[in-house]
C-alpha cells in the first residue's frame, strides 16, 4: 500500500518539478543512512531544499521520533500514529518491529540546529526568529546567506535584526567569494558584538586577506580587554551569589548558635530536611496536580519551615534542654543526632540522590553585559535577602521576638517578668531550625538532594557566624558576602581547592586578632 | 540531670546490645560448614552508599542465582554482608574480619581507590581474594586483587581518541575532583595529549573539592577557554555527586553538547537517575557497558535485576556488569581448581573467559585485569546512553601506563615463574610488594 502510494506520488512529482524533487528525495533517503555523517549531510541538504516536509521531518529527528522502515521508508511518530515523512500523510498498519530509530549524535544535532535555524528565519514569533539567527551564527554556513538577506529585508524587530546581521557577518567571513570590504565590515560587526562567541569566531578565521586578518587581531584584543573588565564584575556577582547561599545556610545557625549559644551540629540536617520536604511536595504535585509544578517551591517554603521547625522544637525539648551550659556534651549529642537523622532519611528515601525539578521560570540565564547570570542563582540571592529581612523583622517587631531578646539578654529578669523561658527557648530553636529548612528549599535547586546534603554546609555556616560576630545578624550578612566574594576572587587565581584553604587560613588569622568576629556584641549581654 | 543519666544508660545498653549481636553472629554462622561464604564489602551508609548499595544488591542476586543452579562444588553459597560505612580505615578492619573470622572464600567490594588502597595490605597479608569492580587510575597490580573495572586505557584514552577523530577537538579541559583517581588519570591524559601534539596552552586542568556545588566561576572559565577559536571539549573525572550541579550550571549558562561536549568517566545510568537529563543530551560518557546495549544476555540480566529488586525503575550500570563478570569468573576458577582455597583459585583465575553483557567475552589476563570493549555513549533525554562508537574488539588493560615516566617500563604477570606485579623490563628486576 505504502509502496503504491509512493510510486503514485513519485509519478506526480516527476511531472511537477523533476530536478529539485530528485535532489530532495536523495536528502530524505540520506536520513535512513546508517552512518552519522550521511545523516548530517542529508539534514543540511533537506533544510536548504525548500521542501515543505523538511521542517517537520527535521523536528521529528530532533525529538527522536523519526524512524526508518523497510525499503527506505521514513516515518514520523506522531500522537495519532505514524506519518510518512516525505508526504506528511498518515500511514496505517505499521509493523513497529521493523522500524529503526534514526539515531542522532552531536554532529547530526549540529546539522539539525543549523537546518532549523535557516528554516525558522521566517517564523512569525520574534523569539523563534532570534533563536534561529543565533543558530545560524553558530553554524555560519555561507549557503544560508541568500535566505538570511531575504529574512533581514523583511525583519521589523530591531533586536532580531541585529542578531541576523551578526549571523550574516559570521557566514560572510566563511564565504570564499565575499569582497574584502564586506569582510572588514563583518569583522567590525563582530567586534561590536564583543562577546566570547564573537571572539571565538574571529580567532578561528583562516585563509583571509591580510587586511581582514589584521582587523580580526585588533578586534580580538579589544574584545579580550572588555572581557577582562567583565570578569571582575563577574567575580563580584558570583561572589554575592555564593554569599547569599552561605547567608541562607547560616541564618538559622545565627539564631540557634549566635543568639542561644547552642552548638548544633545537626543544623545541616535541618537544611537537608527542608530539601527533602521540597522533594515530597514536588512528588505530590507531579502525581496529583502537574499544572501547579511552577508553584511547587512557593508551597515548599512554608512547609519546609514547619517541618524543620517542628523537628527543631522536638530536638530542643527532647535533648538540648538537658545540656544547656555544657557545650562539649551538646556538640557530641547533636553530632550523634545528625548521624541518626541522616541514616533515618537514607532508610526512608533511599541512598540515591532525589530528583528535585527546577520550575521553568528558574531555568536558564540572562546576559548582563559580559556576565551570564543564571535565574536560579538570582532567585536565591533575592530569597536570601527576603529571609534575612523577615528574620530581623520577627526579632524586632513581634511579641515573640521581644521575648526571645529578653530571654537571651537576661534570663532571670525575663522569667521574673512572667515569660516562660523554657518555652521561649524551644520556640527560638524551632525558629532557627525552620529557617534552615527554608534554606534547604533553595539549596535543593543548586545542590544534590541526598542524605549528606547538610554536611557540606555545616562548617561553612559556623565559619560565617563566627566571622560575623556571634549574635549579630548584620554581622552574619556582611561576613557571608565577604567570604563569598573573597572566595570567588581567589578561585580563578588559586583554584577551588587552594582557594578554600586560603580563605580558611585568613579566617583563622582574623579570629586570632578579633576573637569575637567582625561585629562583636557590646554591653552587659555579652558578660551574662 | 537524672533524666540525662537515664538517657546515657539507655545509649550504653543499646551499644552493648549491638556489640553483642556482632559478637554472636559469626559464631552462629560457624555452625553451618556446608556453605561457601562470600564476603561483600560495600558501604551501605555514608557518602558512598549512593553507589555501593547497588553493588551489594547485585552480588546478592548473583549468589542467589548460583544457588538456584545448585550452588558450587555441591555446596550452597552464603553471602556475608558488612558495612564499612564509607570510612576508609573501617574497610581494612571489615576486610580482616571477613577473611579471618568469617573465613570467606572471596571478597567482592570497594569503590573508591582509597578504600582499595586501605584493604590492600590486609589481602596481601592474609592471602584473601578481592574482586574490585570499578574503573580506576591503574598503576597497581596485586596478586590478591582481580580488577574487573577499566584501567585508563580501557576508558579515558579511547574517549579522547574518539573526540579527536570525530569532533576534531583541539583544546582540552581536564576537570576533576581532587583525589587520586582524577589526578593520576589526568596525568596520563596530559602526557597522552602532548604525545599527540597538543600544545601545553591548549590544556586546562582544574580540580575541585568533593561535593563542589558552586560551579559558576569554573563553568564561566571553561566557556572562556573554549572561545579561542578551536574546538574544545571537557574531559571530566568529576566524582559522582558533584556532577549534578556541574551539568546544571553548564545547561543554565547555555553550553550545549554541540558547542563544548563533556565526556565523563564517573557518570553512569545510576547517577543520571537522580537528575533532569534534558540539558545533558549529547554529552558523552565512556564505559565498558551501557544498560541500553541491545543483546539477549543484557536483556535477560536487566529483567532478572528488575525482578530481583521488585522495582521496574532500577537501572543497571558498568560496575554491576564488572561484578557479574568477576563473579562468573570466580565460579569458573573454583570449578577449575576444584576447591575454594584462595591460593589455588588465584592460580586458576588467569585465562578464565566468560561472556560479558555487551555481546562478547572477557578474559582474565596475567596482570589480573580483564579484557573489555570500550563504548562511547551520548546521554539521551531519558537518562540512558546511545552508543555512538565502540572499539572493534576488546582492549587489554595497561595496568602500568606507558605514558607515565615512572611506570612505562613496568609490566605485571602473576603466572609462574615471573609472578610479579611490577616487573621492570629494562632492569629485569621485580619491584617487590605492590604499591
Amino acid at each position: 500500500m505504502t509502496m503504491l502510494c509512493r510510486l503514485l506520488l513519485l509519478l506526480v512529482l516527476s511531472v511537477a518539478a523533476l530536478p529539485a524533487r530528485a535532489q530532495t528525495e536523495d536528502a530524505f533517503a540520506g536520513l535512513a543512512s546508517d552512518d552519522f555523517d550521511g545523516i548530517g549531510q542529508a539534514v543540511t541538504a533537506l533544510a536548504l531544499s525548500g521542501d515543505k516536509q523538511a521542517a517537520p521531518t527535521i523536528r521529528a529527528l530532533q525529538a527522536e521520533a523519526l524512524f526508518a522502515g523497510a525499503e527506505g521508508a521514513l516515518l514520523i511518530k506522531a500522537e495519532s500514529g505514524y506519518l510518512d515523512a516525505r508526504t506528511g500523510a498518515p500511514v496505517a498498519d505499521v509493523d513497529e518491529d521493523s522500524l529503526n530509530l534514526v539515531k542522532v549524535n552531536n554532529k547530526v544535532r549540529r546539522a539539525v540546529e543549523a537546518g532549523l535555524g535557516s528554516l525558522d528565519l521566517f517564523a512569525t514569533t520574534p523569539e523563534v526568529r532570534r533563536k534561529a539567527a543565533g543558530a545560524v551564527f553558530t553554524s555560519r554556513d555561507p549557503a544560508i546567506l541568500p535566505a538570511l538577506a531575504r529574512a533581514l529585508a523583511q525583519e521589523k524587530d530591531a533586536g532580531v535584526a541585529t542578531v541576523m546581521r551578526e549571523a550574516q557577518a559570521a557566514s560572510l567571513l566563511e564565504s570564499t567569494d565575499a569582497t574584502e570590504a564586506d569582510k572588514l565590515a563583518a569583522v567590525a560587526t563582530l567586534r561590536l558584538r564583543g562577546d566570547l562567541e564573537a571572539q571565538s569566531l574571529l580567532a578561528s578565521l583562516h585563509d583571509q586577506p591580510a587586511a581582514v586578518t589584521a582587523a580580526a587581531a585588533t578586534a580580538i584584543s579589544a574584545i579580550a580587554r572588555l572581557q577582562q573588565l567583565w570578569s571582575i564584575v563577574q567575580s563580584v556577582i558570583y561572589g554575592l551569589s555564593l554569599g547569599s547561599v552561605l547567608l541562607l545556610a547560616a541564618a538559622g545557625l545565627a539564631i540557634t548558635f549566635g543568639v542561644m549559644g547552642v552548638i548544633n551540629m545537626a543544623h545541616g540536617e535541618m537544611v537537608m530536611l527542608g530539601a527533602y520536604t521540597t522533594f515530597v511536595v514536588q512528588e505530590v504535585i507531579r502525581a496529583y496536580a502537574p499544572g501547579w509544578f511552577g508553584a511547587s517551591l512557593f508551597i515548599a517554603v512554608p512547609l519546609a519551615f514547619l517541618v524543620s521547625g517542628a523537628v527543631g522544637i522536638l530536638i530542643e525539648r527532647g535533648l538540648i534542654r538537658f545540656l544547656y551550659g555544657r557545650p562539649l556534651e551538646t556538640l557530641l549529642a547533636t553530632w550523634g543526632l545528625s548521624l541518626v537523622l541522616q541514616q533515618a532519611v537514607r532508610s526512608v528515601f533511599g541512598a540515591n540522590n532525589r530528583d528535585v525539578g527546577t520550575p521553568a521560570w528558574m531555568s536558564g540565564a540572562t546576559q548582563w553585559g559580559g556576565v551570564t547570570v543564571t535565574y536560579n542563582r538570582l532567585t536565591i540571592v533575592v530569597f536570601a535577602f527576603l529571609v534575612l529581612a523577615a528574620l530581623m523583622a520577627t526579632l524586632r517587631y513581634t511579641a515573640l521576638g521581644l521575648r526571645m531578646r529578653a530571654v537571651t539578654q537576661n534570663r532571670r529578669m525575663a522569667a521574673a517578668m512572667g515569660i516562660r523561658t523554657p518555652w521561649i527557648d524551644a520556640l527560638t530553636f524551632g525558629l532557627g531550625s525552620g529557617i534552615a529548612g527554608m534554606a534547604g528549599v533553595a539549596l535543593s535547586q543548586i545542590d544534590n538532594v541526598s542524605p549528606n546534603l547538610g554536611q557540606g554546609y555545616i562548617i561553612d555556616s559556623f565559619m560565617v557566624v563566627v566571622f560575623g560576630g556571634v549574635g549579630n545578624l548584620w554581622g552574619t550578612l556582611v561576613s557571608a558576602m565577604t567570604l563569598g566574594i573573597v572566595n570567588k576572587f581567589l578561585e580563578p587565581v588559586a583554584g577551588a581547592v587552594l582557594g578554600k584553604i586560603v580563605v580558611l587560613v585568613l579566617l583563622i588569622l582574623f579570629i586570632q586578632r578579633k576573637p569575637r568576629g567582625m561585629f562583636p556584641l557590646k554591653g552587659r549581654a555579652v558578660e551574662a | 540531670m537524672a533524666s540525662f543519666r537515664q538517657w546515657l544508660r539507655g545509649v550504653g545498653l543499646a551499644t552493648a546490645a549491638v556489640a553483642a549481636t556482632q559478637l554472636f553472629t559469626p559464631a552462629a554462622q560457624a555452625q553451618a560448614p556446608a556453605t561457601i561464604k562470600i564476603g561483600i564489602l560495600h558501604s551501605l551508609s555514608g557518602t558512598m552508599a549512593i553507589s555501593e548499595t547497588t553493588l551489594k544488591d547485585v552480588m546478592l542476586m548473583l549468589i542467589d542465582e548460583q544457588n538456584k543452579k545448585g550452588g558450587l562444588l555441591g555446596k550452597k553459597l552464603e553471602a556475608v554482608v558488612v558495612d564499612p560505612a564509607s570510612n576508609w580505615p573501617l574497610f581494612a578492619e571489615k576486610a580482616r574480619q571477613l577473611i579471618t573470622v568469617d573465613k570467606v572464600a572471596a571478597v567482592f567490594g570497594c569503590w573508591t581507590s582509597v578504600s582499595r588502597k586501605s584493604v590492600l595490605p590486609v589481602f596481601e597479608e592474609t592471602g584473601g581474594i578481592l574482586f574490585y569492580p570499578v574503573q580506576y587510575e591503574g598503576e597497581e597490580s596485586s596478586k590478591n586483587v582481580f580488577y574487573t573495572g577499566a584501567a585508563p586505557n580501557q576508558q579515558a584514552i579511547p574517549a579522547v581518541d574518539y573526540l579527536m577523530a570525530n569532533e576534531k577537538v583541539k583544546r582540552w579541559v581536564l576537570a576533576g575532583t581532587d583525589y587520586v583517581y582524577p589526578r593520576t588519570t589526568n596525568k596520563i591524559l596530559e602526557a597522552y595529549l602532548k604525545s599527540k601534539g597538543v600544545a601545553a596552552e591548549d590544556i586546562m586542568i582544574n580540580y575541585t573539592p568533593f561535593g563542589h556545588s558552586d560551579w559558576q566561576n569554573i563553568v564561566a572559565s571553561i566557556k572562556k577557554f573554549g572561545s579561542a577559536g578551536k574546538k574544545t571539549a571537557v574531559v571530566s573525572t568529576i566524582n559522582g555527586d558533584a556532577n549534578v550541579p556541574f551539568y546544571k550550571e553548564l545547561g543554565n549558562q547555555g553550553i550545549k553538547a554541540t558547542d563544548i561536549p563533556v565526556v565523563a568517566f564517573s557518570v553512569g545510568e545510576e547517577e543520571l537517575a537522580g537528575i533532569d537529563t534534558k540539558p545533558l543530551v549529547g554529552h558523552l560518557t565512556a564505559w565498558n557497558y551501557f544498560e541500553s546495549v541491545n543483546n539477549p544476555a543484557n536483556k535477560a540480566f536487566i529483567a532478572q535485576w528488575k525482578a530481583y529488586t521488585k522495582n521496574p525503575k532500577r537501572t543497571t550500570n558498568d560496575p554491576m556488569e564488572a561484578h557479574y563478570i568477576g563473579f562468573n569468573m570466580w565460579v569458573k576458577a573454583v570449578q577449575k581448581a576444584g576447591t575454594t582455597d584462595p591460593a589455588k583459585v588465584i592460580d586458576a583465575m588467569v585465562g578464565v573467559t566468560v561472556p560479558n553483557l555487551t555481546g562478547g567475552y572477557s578474559a582474565m589476563m596475567p596482570n589480573h585485569h580483564i579484557t573489555k570493549p570500550v563504548l562511547i555513549g551520548e546521554i539521551r533525554a531519558d537518562g540512558q546512553m546511545n552508543t555512538v562508537w565502540q572499539t572493534p574488539g576488546t582492549v587489554v588493560a595497561n595496568e602500568w601506563s606507558p605514558y607515565l615516566e615512572g611506570s612505562k617500563d613496568l609490566i605485571a604477570d602473576w603466572r609462574a615463574p615471573l609472578s610479579c606485579g611490577n616487573f621492570n623490563v629494562v632492569t629485569g628486576k621485580c619491584g617487590g610488594a605492590s604499591k
